[in-house]
């Protein structure tokens, strides 16, 4: 029988989610023997192959090239999973949302003390995702199976939640691995 | 003629003392239920409604409601521990509690309660709400995105403090904590040592330069979930 397919994306997140699921250690190769990677950073496989049990998203959605991510996944996916707080919360990145966003580009690209930009213009290429007016968590924007909380969540909450998942067996996360921070 | 009663909860009898709450009562008998605005050392005051619990089939604030003879209550149940995360999740949405960078990440008991109530993420939409932060003063700041609006600061400065440095102003959505003051937080007779201080639950007052003094892991509810100290007494009340 084939193995099962995982897929990860990192949407407006820092890849910090990423790095705890390789902090699993040696524990990598069961999972490799236990699931093939579709798209996802770790391969770089852009396009889906085809239809993964298990998609894990990192960081909320910023701009449209997020939200149209995070619905590939969800068309491709059968169980899709907020990992970290900014897929659940929206994170640091969250950190604008109360502040109009014409205020924030002009303090990015215009008024900064730092900012060097001659042309005095706020980039506005058709090669860049457009920005949203605020960064959204995940759940907000597509239905979300599941909940790995944690900046990041810990290598063991990573491991035991998609062990679980695959085994088809209760998640029984135990109280240290469930954190916010 | 002897002032204790008998009453039970979740289906256990337990002795109480006339004239405690059910908080207190279930306190020293080593039952833990779930509370916010709650302190010992201060006055009941009812607002959170995180300790609700159900007293012969009514909805009562434990921290307000006094024991009387053979009351029934019921705490630990899957409606009310529901009723509780919701309350809960409700005020993560309302302020913005960025866990990740907070000084009181591992202390605070909005997050620890959150852990004990299993709150993965909040069934409510984010508000993602502005507020202001107070940096006047030279040795405390108030930081009004993660206030929960429990009024242990406004109780404790005035009950245990004998000032009166906070106060409610605003209602509903609009409702805050103030100062006594013309200017700001460094224009009233606040002290690094006032209880008003070390009492707020979460993060929104603390003291300056004394942040992630202890580290990831070894933080007060890093491996114990809230409650424990309280349910440890059971043991002793068995034996005992």
């Amino acid at each position: 029988m084939a193995k099962p397919k995982i897929a990860t994306a990192s949407l407006a997140g820092c890849f910090g989610c990423h790095m705890s699921l390789l902090d699993i250690d040696d524990r990598i190769l069961k999972l490799v023997e236990l699931v093939d990677f579709d798209k996802s950073p770790v391969d770089d496989i852009k396009k889906f192959t085809g239809r993964c049990a298990v998609g894990l998203i990192e960081g909320g959605c910023c701009n449209e090239e997020n939200v149209h991510n995070l619905q590939y996944f969800r068309e491709n996916c059968d169980i899709l999973i907020s990992v970290g707080e900014c897929a659940i919360m929206g994170g640091i990145p969250a950190m604008r949302n109360n502040i109009p966003l014409k205020e924030c580009l002009d303090e990015a690209y215009l008024n900064g003390p730092t900012v060097y930009n001659p042309s005095g213009k706020i980039p506005g290429d058709k090669e860049l995702p457009l920005i949203l007016d605020r960064v959204y968590p995940c759940h907000e924007v597509v239905k979300m199976d599941y909940y790995l909380p944690g900046c990041p969540p810990p290598a063991d909450l990573l491991w035991q939640a998609l062990v679980a998942l695959l085994e088809n067996k209760p998640m029984d996360l135990p109280y240290e691995v469930i954190k916010y921070d | 003629m002897s002032d204790k009663i008998k009453f039970t909860m979740d289906g256990v009898e337990i002795e109480a003392t006339q004239g405690q709450t059910i908080m207190q009562a279930a306190d020293e008998a080593g039952i833990y239920i779930p509370r916010l605005c709650a302190h010992k050392d201060l006055l009941p005051f009812g607002s959170c409604r995180v300790c609700t619990v159900m007293v012969n089939d009514r909805p009562q604030a434990a921290c307000t409601q006094p024991v009387s003879p053979g009351m029934a209550v019921d705490s630990e149940t899957p409606e009310l521990n529901d009723i509780r995360r919701s309350i809960v999740e409700m005020l993560f949405v309302e302020g913005n509690h960025y866990c990740a960078f907070c000084e009181k990440s591992g202390n605070c008991e909005l997050q620890a309660l959150g852990y004990r109530l299993g709150m993965l993420a909040p069934r409510y939409p984010y508000m993602f709400n502005k507020h202001d932060v107070d940096a006047s003063h030279p040795d405390i700041y108030i930081d009004h995105n993660r206030c929960i609006l429990c009024g242990r600061c406004v109780r404790s400065s005035k009950e245990l403090d004998g000032k009166n440095v906070f106060q409610f102003v605003g209602r509903g959505i609009h409702k805050r904590v103030a100062f006594n003051s013309d200017t700001d937080l460094s224009g009233t007779d606040v002290s690094v040592t006032d209880r008003a201080i070390e009492n707020c639950p979460v993060g929104a007052i603390l003291k300056k330069r004394s942040a992630y003094a202890v580290p990831i892991g070894k933080r007060k509810y890093d491996s114990q979930p809230i409650g424990s100290d309280i349910e440890s007494r059971k043991a002793a009340v068995k034996q005992s």
